[in-house]
């Protein structure tokens, strides 16, 4: 049984920095993901990284962007700690090797980005989480003696102890079929967002909420769950991304009349308003028959205002996704965008170091709640939110695992996982197909808990929910094999789906009034009165989840009416 | 604008199958999946997993040819399945069926599934796939030229997807080749002025028989790449910093044979092939053949001069004479060199960099004026 100091499920940017950042306090670590670490969904993340490192930025002014763009919902304790520490954690990685492009002073280059007062986004082209996440994965290499790697390992359960604190996890070799307990003494979760909830979405395929769904069923809370990010250009075509980057490097945003329609939303920001207001801005414009392309569906987005040189320069990637997804040159003519799934704000909670209510259970990046995004996430600040509490939490845990023992850990969940595995691979050809719920579930969510919400299309979400987890439990696969079982694995990243999904909706029908992400058609106003708090969700066995609040950390920035 | 979308139509995908649980070869399994044209490869194998067998193996993730998972071969071509569109795909097939196999030069695991591990990663390990730090380590960022970073973003750009680990002609002749991707990962430190130790990488891959003299330049990698790396470029800009820039003459001969390769041409407007043994280890002139290390290569190399002779694939007094060619040909190729090496710097073709000026459009405003560059948190004018 391997046992080690800490265990990181997930190897994307959050799994990857906490791992360094736990081996180099001395710890012994395993890091362990479904995929290849460098498949990890951080690879997509294109415009860059927030940090106030121009000396004429001031941390506090990245810190205010983030807490108006999160519509007060943020706790500013931790938006302060996440500011303050980002121009430190941005030369971290210069260090390490990455290729931030410069400006003509051989100085990093700094480009403006959404909801943000200063330019302060540093980038790698519109590869930056690529280039991240593969300098990061240069550093694990040469790590190999200080970090054990598992990948490809798919895990199916935490593991608590009778004190309940959490002392490891159940997984299995995607490779082998084979099954192992891992002992730790932490468990990190960085195991990414839910995406996949949604159809379309930005999201990769293995962005299935694997972690927030094993946090929640061994007792975490999740907060802010109803904080679902819409991001403002998504290709018309596959809901495929097109970076902000785009816009900060001065794109428009065109209706069907050719009018920079942001005009009547943002007036001062425009274009790099945050994604929840540019967003909503789009929709009420294809709702109100303004849109264009077939049946009036799309927002044209212009980037043929920037030279030519700049885009093939610092925005190659949707040059490349243009032309191969689009068949657009976006160099010479407009490209066809919409709002679509992005980010999921909410996620396990979480205080500044990671921690989760559970001894021993940490959670960083997306599959996190802190909460420094609140009800809306700027651009530019996920891939932050990963490094720093990525970092913290390694940070934490391996501090944690100095001073206790090695748990004893029993094979018992084991033996239940496998029972579980061989029950699913058993099944007959009765029930539905595990596909089929998938699509169901992602086209409902994208219906009814989307950028504009009300109670009826909520409700009916929650049913729709409900019922697709009754049928999930008779759901059948084709493959019976060990090695490579994707099918198997597949229905238990349903299951993951599913739990998320229902908290979502219950977050979402619980809030009653608009805010962030969070846009009520039936409570269209902000009320501060009654909903400046997060809702927590906590499992109830099968029932209905039990639902309670948390108080927002206020420290500088009291709640004021928000524009752009 | 874009092309108008055409309808859902038929597709027979034709996936190369292998099931290592089952004792039995591998086999072909014919699908019929119905999407629009423009769709990807990835997405009929997703509808033929979801409709019909949820057992076919492929990594895959983001959609986008960004995660790099879904290597494979296509009609026989290296490439992303997300990345290729059916209808493409169908007008390179042989018969109608659009053939999907696991990408070659590493074991398969199931289906289209190979194990990377065993061969790329592997090699990636192998050049020592991290930045050693020029030191003293600045406080702040280093301070480095704005086009290093964007020259080395082209090899940044690598998603490890190995498309061109998997039809590289030289690995297959020799499995311990370092190969192209982990080759342009080599670049990606040898191309950073943040790099404390690039004659010791250079020196390293160049004198491994296995590193970057072992290319053939055949360029298979370069049509593979999705991405535009282009390594085999980046292998040539290996070669071109060790032998040019940095000196180092390898035990391979790779650099001086390279050299009397291009000096032949250039003298002769074409190879001269008795002369380019002797001259890339005798040193490139005429005389190089009266070396003792060309004397004693000369001699090894006896059997394959002797059964070149027997073949009457050469003949003594051909070998002893360069080809001809008209002289105002031969003038042409000199002109080629002049320009080439008259060049005051090499200029390196790189994809982020356009290598041409356009200005600045009509209607654009700069990045800097369409936001305030400073000021408090609301300070943004259009």
């Amino acid at each position: 049984m391997p046992a080690h100091d800490v265990l990181i499920i997930g190897a994307g940017l959050a799994g990857q920095r906490a791992a360094t950042a736990a081996a180099d306090a001395g710890a012994t670590v395993a890091l362990l993901s479904k995929v290849h670490p460098v498949r990890s969904h951080s690879v997509a993340a294109a415009g860059g990284i927030n940090a106030a490192i121009n000396p004429a930025d001031d941390w506090r002014s990245h810190a205010f962007d983030t807490v108006k763009g999160s519509d007060y919902l943020g706790d500013q304790d931790a938006i302060e700690i996440m500011c303050a520490e980002a121009p430190a954690e941005v030369m971290h990685l210069e260090h390490i090797g990455v290729t931030f492009h410069r400006n003509d002073k051989g100085e990093l280059d700094l480009r403006p980005f959404g909801g943000a007062s200063f330019n302060r986004t540093a980038y790698v082209a519109d590869i930056t989480g690529q280039a991240l996440l593969h300098v990061l994965y240069e550093q694990i290499l040469k790590y190999t003696e200080k970090v054990d790697r598992f990948e490809e390992w798919f895990v199916t359960s935490l593991i608590l102890d009778d004190e309940g604190q959490c002392v490891g996890a159940v997984a299995r070799d995607v490779r082998s079929g084979r099954m192992e307990t891992f002992a730790a003494k932490n468990v990190i979760l960085a195991s990414g967002g839910s995406g996949q909830c949604y159809k379309p979405t930005t999201n990769a395929l293995i962005c299935t909420g694997d972690g927030m769904a094993q946090a929640y069923r061994v007792g975490a809370p999740l907060m802010d769950m109803e904080m679902v990010q819409y991001h403002p250009t998504t290709l018309l075509e596959n809901g495929f991304l097109i970076t902000e980057g785009a816009r900060g490097e001065g794109a428009y945003l065109l209706n069907a009349d050719g009018e920079r329609f942001m005009e009547k939303y943002a007036p001062n920001k425009m274009e790099l308003a945050s994604r929840d207001v540019v967003s909503r801005a789009e929709q009420t414009e294809i709702n109100e028959g303004r849109g264009v392309g077939d049946d009036g569906a799309g927002i044209y987005l212009d980037i043929t205002v920037v030279p030519r040189k700049r885009t093939l320069e610092a925005l190659r990637e949707i040059v490349n996704i243009g032309k191969d997804f689009a068949g657009v040159d976006i160099t010479r003519e407009p490209i066809l965008i919409r709002p679509g799934q992005h980010y999921i704000m909410g996620g396990v909670k979480t205080d500044i170091n990671g921690a989760t209510s559970i001894p021993g259970l940490y959670a960083a990046g997306e599959v996190a709640c802190v909460s420094v995004h609140g009800g809306n996430r700027l651009g530019a600040n996920s891939l932050l939110d990963t490094l720093i509490f990525g970092r913290r939490s390694g940070e934490h845990a391996a501090a944690r695992a100095a001073v206790m023992p090695m748990p004893h850990v029993n094979d018992d969940a084991l033996r239940s996982d496998s029972d579980m595995i061989s029950e699913i691979i058993g099944r007959d050809r009765a029930g539905r197909r595990v596909s089929e719920i998938k699509e169901e579930l992602g086209t409902e969510m994208n219906r009814n808990v989307a950028v504009f919400r009300d109670e009826a299309g909520l409700r009916h979400a929650h049913e729709v929910v409900r019922r697709l987890k009754e049928e999930a439990q008779s759901a059948y696969i084709d493959d019976r094999g060990t090695v490579f079982n994707q099918d198997v694995l597949g229905a238990i990243e349903l299951g993951y789906m599913l739990d998320v999904a229902e908290a979502t909706v219950i977050a979402a029908i619980e809030r009653k009034e608009s805010r962030g992400a969070q846009f009520r058609t039936d409570y269209p106003e902000r009320n501060d009165d009654e909903w400046l708090k997060h809702i927590d969700i906590s499992r109830n066995g099968d029932d209905t989840p039990d639902v309670f609040y948390s108080p927002v950390t206020i420290t500088q920035w009291q709640p004021e009416e928000r524009k752009y | 604008m874009a092309e108008a979308h055409k309808p859902p139509q038929d597709f027979t995908l034709r996936l190369r199958r292998y099931n290592p649980e089952s004792g039995d070869a591998p086999y072909w399994d014919e699908h019929t999946i119905q999407l629009e044209p423009h769709r990807s490869v990835l997405e009929g194998i997703l509808q033929a997993k979801a409709r019909f067998d949820g057992s076919i193996g492929i990594r895959c993730s983001c959609r986008a040819a960004i995660c790099g998972s879904c290597g494979v071969r296509i009609n026989g071509q290296p490439g992303l399945a997300c990345q290729t569109h059916l209808d493409k795909a169908l007008a390179s097939s042989r018969d109608g069926a659009i053939e999907v196999e696991p990408m070659g030069n590493m074991p398969v695991i199931k289906d289209l599934i190979v194990d990377m591990d065993a061969v790329h990663w592997k090699k990636v390990q192998r050049v020592t796939p991290w930045l050693i730090n020029k030191q003293p380590v600045p406080e702040r960022e280093y301070l480095v030229p704005r086009e290093s970073m964007i020259d080395v973003t082209q090899t940044m750009a690598c998603i490890q997807c190995g498309a061109c680990v998997s039809d590289c002609l030289s690995m297959e002749v020799d499995p311990l080749f370092i190969g192209p991707a982990a080759l342009s990962k080599a670049y990606r430190f040898v191309g950073d002025p943040r790099d404390a130790e690039q004659f010791e990488r250079l020196k390293d891959l160049a004198e491994d028989p296995h590193g970057i003299y072992d290319c053939t330049h055949c360029f298979k990698c370069i049509d593979a790449c999705p991405k535009g790396v282009a390594p085999m470029s980046q292998i040539m800009r290996l070669r071109r910093r060790a032998g040019d820039d940095h000196g180092i003459s390898d035990r391979n001969n790779g650099h001086r044979h390279e050299k009397a390769f291009t000096s032949l041409v250039r003298d002769n407007g074409l190879l001269w092939e008795a002369e380019l043994l002797p001259r890339s280890y005798g040193g490139d002139s005429f005389f190089g053949k009266f070396a003792p290390p060309a004397a004693l290569e000369l001699v090894d190399s006896l059997p394959v001069i002797t059964k070149a002779l027997v073949r009457r694939k050469v003949t003594p007094m051909g070998a002893l004479k360069p080809h001809k060619i008209p002289k105002e040909d031969l003038r042409q190729v000199k002109r080629i060199y002049d320009t080439v090496e008259g060049r005051d710097e090499r200029i390196e073709l790189n994809l982020y960099v356009s290598g041409y000026d356009e200005d600045a459009e009509p209607g654009y405003a700069a990045p800097d004026d369409a936001m305030a560059s400073a000021g408090g948190p609301e300070g943004s004018e259009e």
